[in-house]
């Protein structure tokens, strides 16, 4: 794909999920959206840039605030957008919700409500193809504070050990919900840490969708050819509070989180793009809009599904 | 028909179903160069090779989380949890995530993971190395549970757990695990969800599973020559449970002991007790009993462990207290 190409692709893929995100926080303020609403927002480049990185075949987990890199796998808004509403069209059936989506045709094997957990899950995928010799890939996207649970430390072990085509993309935002690194983690290094398990580390400015982009698509082609797996540490910040009633503000003061929305990846890419851009968020904007519109109109779930399909 | 031990007959299945379907896969601690630490694996890695059977670190979360992700990604795999005291390691792979990917996935994501490991007490292997923990993995709803009481069972019932689409834990008694009997030849699936009837009776029935059903035997054995007829009923799968022989056992004798080597609060015992006595009432004709374990930690000597899990003696004295009041 042509750089130009691709830079309209990644803008296009961030003001898509920037108006995700608006929309949601204005269902959530009006009463309306049930549940914690964990966003993103400042962090959108990664999922741009990782997405755009991987086929359809690929398989994805990633944690409660994960979102982004389901909508920027390429599979159909509506059914996404009607399971975070809860609708009975939605992914799951509405017993899912946001922290649990999953889309087999699309390899998402689940974002997940315990932060560490879908690690596991992605190494077992990579594991997968792995042994049913195809050269699929697994991603699994955690942020700095999931590095702190076992969990992790084990399966980056056993991804070096089994050589798994496994990439761990680490959104190093920098807080782990509210608590800083510095407060957190005994070393700060975080892909020092993993590649004192033996994996391929790379470090990028996690707020650039062509950097990792660049960065992901080594990992990836590493990984299909029997590399191993790779550990991406990337720098970025959530400009918004950890979940809806959460300001943000307090445990950071707001000259850091000014400084960082002033690196925010959609204002960079609407510069580079230049006049094409309006046009182009317009666009999304609308789309999203029209897609909140129809998954508002669906019915919810019957309630006598509550109990069925605890078992296949 | 061939004599097997337990071991033995665990490791038939294993091999039945690597051979059948080559989505199976083994893997776990010490299972492939070792051969397991109860031999459940052995011979596996040198007949099916490096691919089908796989060495773990002690990484349980870990490793059952990847078990997770690998039935997702479509295959078959077979965990080995060396002992179940270890699955407390590991409690939000099984129970947030394996137990519950099916459902939050809204049914569209099947997870076709076996989980086989072994507990139990009676060998002093202390508080960490004897539990029964069937009840934690059952108050979560999600995995399907099963306890092979012999040779024959251990085969049909792992080969039914592997095929199934549904995460199983299948665990087995480390005092079992010698103890040979009939076991058919060629393929043997015991569908799950199935309770056996062990011992006909017309008092009392004994449900329980695993290495009580020995137990119950025998309490019933000596029951009989006290002129009590008990009937011994292995439930063999917990969940999904066989209600049907169960409450035809119950309208047939009208009096209930349930045991179990694992604690009492919260346990299987009470919870079936509840069902019973919610669903036929009319039936009974005595309180219901439950044998457990004590709630204290399984001690190490002897003298402690002997009054801490439940024994022949208890079970009998259940049977008879459940027809004479």
């Amino acid at each position: 794909m042509e750089t130009s190409q691709r830079d309209e692709q990644f803008y296009r893929s961030m003001v898509r999920m920037r108006a995700v995100e608006t929309e949601l926080l204005a269902l959530s303020s009006a009463g309306q959206l049930r549940g914690s609403l964990h966003l993103a927002q400042g962090q959108e480049a990664l999922p741009a840039g990782a997405g755009a990185a991987l086929r359809k075949d690929d398989y994805v987990t990633a944690t409660y605030r994960g979102h982004g890199y389901v909508l920027a796998k390429g599979g159909p808004l509506l059914p996404i957008i009607a399971e975070i509403l809860g609708k009975a069209a939605g992914l799951g059936g509405g017993k899912g919700g946001k922290m649990h989506l999953f889309d087999l045709e699309y390899g998402i094997l689940g974002t997940n409500g315990i932060v560490g957990a879908a690690v596991g899950t992605a190494a077992g995928a990579a594991w997968a193809a792995q042994l049913q010799k195809t050269d699929r890939v697994a991603l699994t996207v955690c942020g700095d504070g999931a590095l702190n649970q076992g969990h992790v430390s084990e399966c980056m072990n056993m991804a070096v050990l089994y050589q798994l085509p496994l990439i761990i993309l680490c959104e190093n935002n920098l807080y782990s919900e509210m608590t800083p690194l510095s407060r957190s983690h005994g070393d700060v290094n975080l892909a020092g840490r993993a590649a004192g398990f033996g994996l391929n580390t790379a470090q990028v400015d996690g707020n650039d969708p062509e950097a990792v982009y660049q960065v992901m698509s080594e990992a990836v082609n590493r990984a299909r050819t029997g590399g191993g797996p790779t550990f991406i540490e990337a720098a970025t910040y959530r400009t918004i509070g950890h979940y809806q009633a959460d300001s943000g503000i307090g445990y950071r003061t707001a000259e850091e989180v000014e400084a960082w929305r002033a690196k925010s990846p959609l204002d960079r890419w609407a510069a580079k793009l230049g006049k094409r851009a309006p046009a182009i968020a317009a666009e999304e904007q609308a789309a999203v809009r029209a897609v909140f519109e129809e998954a508002l109109a669906l019915p919810g779930p019957d309630p006598l599904a509550a109990g069925t399909q605890v078992f296949a | 028909m061939s004599q097997m031990s337990v071991v033995e007959a665990t490791n038939a299945a294993l091999r039945q179903e690597l051979a059948r379907d080559p989505k199976v896969f083994v893997y776990g601690e010490d299972v492939a160069h070792y051969g397991g630490m109860f031999r459940v694996t052995d011979g596996l890695l040198r007949d099916f090779g490096a691919d089908r059977v796989i060495d773990t670190p002690i990484s349980e979360s870990g490793f059952l989380g990847m078990g997770l992700g690998a039935a997702m990604a479509g295959m078959r795999p077979v965990a080995e949890l060396m002992f179940i005291d270890f699955s407390l390691v590991a409690m939000d792979q099984l129970l947030n995530n394996i137990a519950k990917t099916h459902y939050m996935s809204g049914g569209s994501v099947p997870v076709p993971l076996t989980i086989i490991t072994q507990g139990g007490g009676y060998r002093g292997a202390a508080a960490q190395h004897s539990q029964m923990l069937e009840a934690l993995l059952l108050h979560l709803p999600g995995l399907k549970v099963v306890l092979p009481s012999n040779a024959a069972d251990a085969k049909g019932l792992l080969a039914a757990a592997i095929r199934d689409d549904n995460p199983v834990v299948f665990i087995n008694h480390k005092q079992l695990f010698g103890a040979k009997s009939e076991v058919p030849d060629g393929e043997h699936v015991v569908p799950l969800g199935q309770a056996r009837t062990m011992r006909e009776g017309t008092d009392v029935t004994l449900f329980t599973y695993s290495y009580l059903v020995g137990m119950g035997m025998q309490a019933a054995e000596e029951a009989a020559t006290q002129g009590v007829s008990v009937e011994v009923v292995d439930l063999r799968t917990l969940n999904p449970l066989d209600w049907e022989t169960i409450a035809a056992s119950v309208t047939k004798t009208h009096r209930v002991v349930i045991a179990h080597e694992a604690h009492l609060r919260c346990g299987v015992g009470v919870d079936l007790s509840h069902q019973i006595q919610s669903r036929l009432f009319d039936e009974l004709d005595a309180p219901i009993q439950v044998v457990a374990a004590l709630d204290a930690p399984i001690p190490f000597a002897k003298e402690l462990e002997d009054v801490v899990l439940p024994s022949p003696a208890r079970l009998l004295e259940a049977c008879l207290g459940a027809v004479h009041g």
